[in-house]
């Protein structure tokens, strides 16, 4: 079994806040790197473990070999489909977007987290705008038009956390894509 | 050392406040519910900002905490004591120092960084309920943004007072969408609320309630064309420091109608104290401005 993190207060401390900067400020790539996961670059797989526990239902999509026993046993998650996820994490072309929670009209937070492993993420491409962006910010997205099909959602919607090695960059609903 | 784990909470708290956190940055001025713990202090205590605190807490990090603009009153100096020892971090009293700042009731003076985190202790989250008590109600009105009862309570003000009458809890609407309470705040500092360099958390611990605002976020205080919102303070210039632009608090200074104003914020006054500048009272009571 992959270890998970060695001393979990200080390392998820230290992780939450380079996860939360991400987040709060869409675009801007960031590095976290506390474990190596099987099936997945470090990000994701430190995303996984600062965020997941038995309370947050996991949908892994497509094939992620040894990542689901890893994760049950350091984060204890229950693996669930699509519909009733409230962390989603796989590759691009393997995640069913249309089917992952987007939130009630009253209780929007009741969406899920869509973790993307990608084979590139840089700061070119897509124009993003809104809150946490001064003026405004670029990143190599995977596509636009379903970022701007979830942005028309809100105050509904996904969130995505773009990994790639031990990189990784925030899209939250609140973002607004345009093309180059 | 303490044996508490770092920063008091147990991890699995610290991960439920944390995912809050991260929907409240992503859907800015809507209040997500969390599982708001017990603390070993009163509700009112700002336990809500304490489980902010704790959940962003780093051993890096350099902590101020303040009290209506104080580092020296109770609740800062109670608090700031709590993280001292639970999480061992250090601990500052100036604003260019710290790193995450615990306020109650004010926004520092000093312009913040993009490198601050400011926590907000919030008694009341929901802006709408001293209009509507209704918990189903005010979460419907969000939901349609239906905000015009806001807006009747600030005519009612200026038909009944001739001007807008709320001075502090300011209701400010984020990003064209949520209405949202910046907590008790002066009204005087809202304008920092909006486009500020530094990540803003709110958490309200007895209403169990975190909300947030990313950088750079457009927050306008709600009003009418013709009677705009007016950043007001009182009328007057720091008695210590000279200052003409920072919000001050009026102390009653005898019973024959003696009073003096001074700024709130103590780091900022402090400082301007030290470069020099001086007040209508300045040097009159040895060590007032220590």
């Amino acid at each position: 079994m992959i270890p998970g993190l060695a001393d979990p207060p200080i390392q998820s401390s230290r992780g939450f806040r380079v996860l939360m900067q991400a987040m709060a400020r869409p675009g801007t790539i960031q590095r976290l790197n506390l474990t190596q996961p099987p099936a997945l670059g470090p990000a994701a797989g430190s995303v996984l473990l600062l965020l997941a526990d038995p309370t947050t239902p996991l949908h892994l999509a497509g094939d992620l070999p040894g990542l689901a026993p890893w994760l049950q046993f350091h984060a204890g998650s229950p693996l669930t489909g699509p519909e009733g996820a409230s962390i989603a994490v796989g590759r691009w072309p393997d995640l069913p977007l249309d089917l992952l929670p987007v939130g009630l009209p009253d209780y929007p937070d009741r969406s899920a987290m869509v973790i993307v492993e990608l084979d590139r993420l840089d700061a070119e491409g897509p124009r993003l705008t809104g809150p946490g962006i001064r003026g405004h910010a670029s990143l190599s997205l995977p596509a636009i038009a379903p970022f701007r099909a979830n942005r028309a959602l809100f105050p509904m919607g996904l969130d995505f956390v773009f990994t790639c090695g031990d990189r990784l960059a925030c899209l939250p609903r609140s973002t607004r894509v345009e093309a180059a | 050392m303490s044996d508490y784990n770092f920063a008091y909470l147990d991890e699995q708290t610290k991960r439920m406040i944390r995912r809050a956190i991260l929907k409240a940055l992503a859907i800015p001025g809507y209040q997500v519910p969390f599982a708001s713990r017990e603390m070993p202090m009163p509700y009112g205590w700002g336990t809500g900002g304490v489980q902010l605190t704790a959940a962003c807490l780093t051993p890096d990090d350099c902590l101020k905490v303040i009290d209506q603009g104080a580092d020296d009153t109770t609740n800062a100096v109670s608090i700031r004591k709590f993280f001292q020892r639970t999480a061992g971090v250090a601990v500052t009293q100036a604003t260019r120092e710290a790193t995450l700042i615990q306020t109650r009731h004010r926004i520092p003076e000093t312009p913040l960084t993009e490198d601050q985190v400011l926590v907000y202790q919030v008694p009341i989250p929901e802006p709408l309920r001293f209009l509507e008590p209704r918990e189903t109600e005010t979460r419907k009105m969000h939901e349609l943004e239906e905000y015009g009862l806001m807006h009747v309570k600030l005519y009612e003000d200026i038909a009944r007072h001739g001007q807008i009458a709320t001075s502090y809890a300011y209701p400010v609407k984020v990003e064209g969408r949520y209405v949202m309470d910046p907590s008790p705040i002066p009204k005087f500092d809202n304008p920092k609320l909006s486009d500020c360099p530094a990540i803003q958390l709110f958490g309200a611990g007895r209403e169990q309630r975190i909300y947030a605002l990313p950088p750079y976020t457009q927050v306008v205080s709600l009003d009418f064309d013709d009677y705009p919102f007016e950043a007001s303070k009182p009328d007057h210039d720091c008695d210590l420091c000279g200052a003409s632009d920072s919000y001050l608090d009026e102390v009653i200074t005898d019973d024959r109608g003696g009073r003096m104003f001074v700024c709130s914020d103590t780091d900022f006054c402090a400082g301007r104290v030290r470069a020099g500048h001086a007040g209508r009272l300045a040097g009159r009571n040895k060590g007032a401005a220590a």
